[in-house]
């Protein structure tokens, strides 16, 4: 009966999201708080009901009811307790339903700090939230209920697929969904002050910590599926441009673009339409990425059951909201007057390039995105788009980005007198310059104009993130996390210019045949084959190869690949051994047998690449912590009190 | 003109492109697979009505197949049985089978109960080469040509409009010229 439970407590959920939409948006447009006032118990309610239908659904795969269709086709009885629990989002239908669960947490939590907003302007923000949540319970209610059930009920259960059987599917989903869905906040933020037709500085004060938590834990997931990829499934890369890959970043690039213009209206007032529409623009990516994944229209490694009357039904919904979003925009936006201007060379300007070029890069990265389907629309054949287009023309907006960050952090507020620093900036320059052609002569004894220049660039961000918290630790100012947390963010960003340079300039990878015995030189590495012996497993027998890799005559590891024929299917697989020295990643693959006993073997070897992803966990820290400031939970006392009889903080 | 309707402008230009996105992907209910146009993985299986036998995609070189994707456990299998037993007695092209997670002795009786309308079947115990094909649900068809290349896909049960629409235009197409 529990399935028949959570099916019902949805339809349930939706009619209580109906409500927190009309009421919340309705009550403060006629005036009526005592609507309003339904707002928050509507939302609770609904929060209830989707947490039940989530608990059915996991009991369903914890007892293993294999009535259930959607427990039939993603677990089996054999699976791990672990496994049958994560596997409810394992496929499409479960994956919509921890989106819900998600939004719904995300409202939970506006709500309960909603305290700090102006009554009207909370009703409305949960509004919109509950817009968004009605239209997701649809589309699960309409064309994908995890709780269809399977007549007769299966003997037992097809299984998840063996690639999400691992821990890396328990952690980068929910945190990955958990960013995307949280750009849902700012974007009802930014609906709610379109909707009042006021937007002043409290407002991105009021939508910032909400922005940046989003954004710190997309860093944090999209860093999780690359490394899961790398590690796990044996990609032999970190990224590879994929759609769904794609679906993750174009959000996480206009993101980090909102989390800058929201600082300038926060702190100076400006940027106001160009901060709303950012904020608009992030969580539409977000939707846009569902659509692509969920429609089908795009083929790619991650589409699981894809459904062209879903994609359709995506379509529509996302036609209502970012198209009724937009015209809101295109209504009131031109109300809004920002108080003051800037100078040229004023820190706002550089984080207006900083807005541009991010927005430019995601647009770069959605024309290559939809490419395929547009040449295959208009009929001029089948392409595809991969790194030999992505790379060079993200690097296009990236690299002059990563320099105007260094210049733009030693500019001052408002003035646009670049001059007073002028020194520190050629100081932290010519140190950049040193350092990096340093780091590349050093480590590689060899480099390219690009990789030099990238290098420099990379230790540059790491030089000039310093400036400010140094700035306001000479003049005894406090350092508040805000700041804190923005170091940290840029150092993270610095490490990952240099890692990525060192991986894309650096990478070796070579295939060579040796007899037992016989050596040969692989980068500043020297690998040594001392011959195969068969290996026995469970369900396989194989072949291991024992190699010893070393560096100036000192051994760095003995590593053991292996290729298992396994009994059943007789299908062979190649099982890489990877060890990490000096920082380098050193990946090795047993290739074939050539006879007398000679064996080919493909060896990589990539620099830093670890570094790469402890960069993205840097930056997801440092958003953090700047979530995490005072001064954002503070915001009512200054709002109510302008003039400053409140003391903002101690 | 309102300089603020620029992003909507933008945004109904996606719409539309996204609508031919999904008018043009493929008819309903058939998701695009990465592998047609490509080479069908090879396997090769234990046989399920030989003991000690192999199924191998090698031994169909050279011939237009069906490849099957059930298992006993999957109810549209059942519906979509009758459908197979007719396209074997069409005999324009062969089926191959493979009993996705299954248990053997269970399958074996399934086929003499029902019929058995497969030229050779792989028992593909833990569906490692259904994971090869990318296959998502049973019951799954692709259609391999002579040359060993996936040229079509049915996801769900063949239906007779598949049938004479979708696969035996292909079949019938190639084989006469």
């Amino acid at each position: 009966m529990l399935p028949e439970l959570g099916h019902f407590t949805l339809i349930l959920a939706l009619f209580l999201t109906a409500l927190q939409a009309f009421f919340g948006i309705a009550g403060p447009a006629l005036g009526r708080p005592r609507w309003s006032a339904a707002v928050i118990p509507a939302l609770a309610g609904q929060a209830v009901m989707i947490v039940t239908a989530v608990i059915c659904l996991e009991q369903a795969f914890i007892t293993n009811d294999f009535s259930v269709l959607y427990v039939a086709e993603n677990s089996n009885s054999a699976l791990p307790l672990f496994y049958r629990v994560t596997a409810l989002w394992g496929a499409h239908e479960g994956s919509l339903l921890l989106w819900i669960l998600l939004l719904s947490l995300w409202s939970l939590a506006v709500a309960m700090r909603s305290r700090t907003l102006p009554e009207a302007f909370a009703s409305r923000v949960l509004g919109v939230l509950g817009v968004v949540s009605f239209g997701f319970l649809l589309f699960t209610l309409l064309t994908s209920s995890p709780f269809a059930r399977l007549d007769p009920p299966a003997p037992d259960g097809r299984d998840l697929n063996p690639i999400l059987q691992d821990p890396g599917l328990a952690v980068h989903p929910p945190i990955l969904y958990t960013g995307y869905v949280g750009f849902a906040v700012a974007f009802a933020f930014a609906c709610a002050a379109m909707l009042e037709g006021r937007l002043d500085q409290a407002w991105a004060r009021w939508t910032r910590p909400w922005t940046t938590a989003a954004w710190a834990f997309l860093t944090c997931g999209i860093a999780l599926g690359s490394f899961w990829a790398y590690y796990e499934l044996g990609w032999g890369g970190f990224w590879f441009w994929d759609p769904v890959e794609n679906a993750s970043f174009m959000p996480w690039l206009v993101g980090t673009a909102l989390v800058h213009s929201l600082a300038v209206t926060d702190k100076r007032g400006l940027f106001k339409s160009w901060t709303l529409l950012l904020s608009i623009l992030a969580f539409s990516m977000s939707m846009l990425g569902t659509f692509l994944v969920r429609s089908g229209v795009l083929v790619s490694v991650h589409s699981f059951a894809a459904d062209p009357s879903r994609g359709m039904f995506i379509l529509v919904f996302l036609a209502i909201m970012i198209g009724g979003a937009l015209t809101l925009y295109a209504w009131r936006a031109p109300l809004l007057k920002s108080p003051a201007g800037f100078e040229l060379g004023a820190r706002e300007s550089f984080l207006l390039f900083n807005n541009v070029l991010l927005v430019i890069a995601a647009a770069t990265v959605l024309a290559g995105t939809l490419a395929p389907l547009i040449s295959d629309a208009l009929k001029l054949g089948t392409l595809s788009v991969g790194p030999p287009y992505f790379n060079p023309t993200f690097m296009l907006s990236m690299l002059p980005l990563t320099a105007l960050l260094s210049v733009g952090i030693h500019a001052a507020w408002k003035r646009g007198r670049l001059r007073d620093s002028q020194r520190a900036l050629l100081i932290s320059f010519v140190a950049a310059a040193v350092a990096g052609t340093g780091i590349v002569f050093g480590l590689y004894a060899r480099g390219s104009l690009i990789s030099l220049i990238a290098a420099t660039l990379g230790v540059w961000i790491l030089i000039s993130s310093l400036v400010d918290p140094v700035d306001r630790w000479r003049r005894g100012l406090s350092l508040p996390r805000a700041v804190v947390g923005m170091t940290i963010a840029h150092l993270g960003l610095g490490i990952a210019v240099i890692a990525l340079t060192t991986v894309q300039s650096f990478t070796v990878e070579r295939d060579i045949a040796l007899s037992p015995g016989e050596s040969a030189a692989v980068g500043a590495y020297t690998l040594r084959f001392d011959g195969v012996q068969p290996v026995e497993g469970a369900n396989f027998n194989g072949i291991g190869g024992r190699f010893v890799v070393s560096r100036n005559g000192h051994p760095v590891a003995a590593l053991n690949p292996q290729k298992r024929q396994f009994w059943v299917q007789r299908q062979v697989t190649s099982e890489t051994a990877i060890t990490v020295s000096r920082g380098d990643n050193i990946l090795l693959a047993l290739g074939d047998d050539l006879g007398a006993g000679r064996w080919s073997v493909r060896m990589q070897i990539r620099p830093l690449v670890s570094l790469v992803w402890l960069a993205a966990l840097i930056m997801a820290i440092g958003g953090a912590v700047a979530a995490s400031d005072r001064r954002y939970r503070t915001a009512r006392a200054s709002v109510a009190a302008p003039s400053g009889a409140a003391p903002e903080q101690a | 003109m309102n300089r603020f309707l620029l992003p909507l402008g933008i945004f109904g230009l996606l719409v539309v492109v996204l609508v031919i996105g999904i008018r043009h992907s493929p008819e309903k209910g058939i998701i695009a697979s990465p592998l047609i146009g490509r080479s069908a993985p090879e396997f090769s299986l234990p046989a399920l009505m030989q003991p000690g036998g192999t199924v191998s995609t090698a031994s169909f070189k050279g011939r237009w197949y069906l490849l099957n994707v059930w298992g006993t456990w999957c109810g549209e299998c059942r519906n979509e049985h009758a459908m197979l037993l007719r396209i074997k007695e069409n005999g324009a092209v062969p089926l191959v089978g493979l009993d996705w997670k299954d248990d053997d002795a269970q399958a074996q009786a399934w086929l003499a109960q029902l019929g058995n309308p497969y030229e050779s079947i792989g028992a593909d115990r833990s569906g490692r080469v259904a994971i090869d094909y990318g296959v998502y649900g049973a019951p799954e068809t692709f259609l391999i040509n002579p040359q060993g290349i996936v040229v079509f896909k049915q996801v769900g049960a063949i239906t007779e409009e598949v049938w004479t629409g979708q696969i035996l235009p292909r079949v019938k197409g190639q084989g006469s010229r």
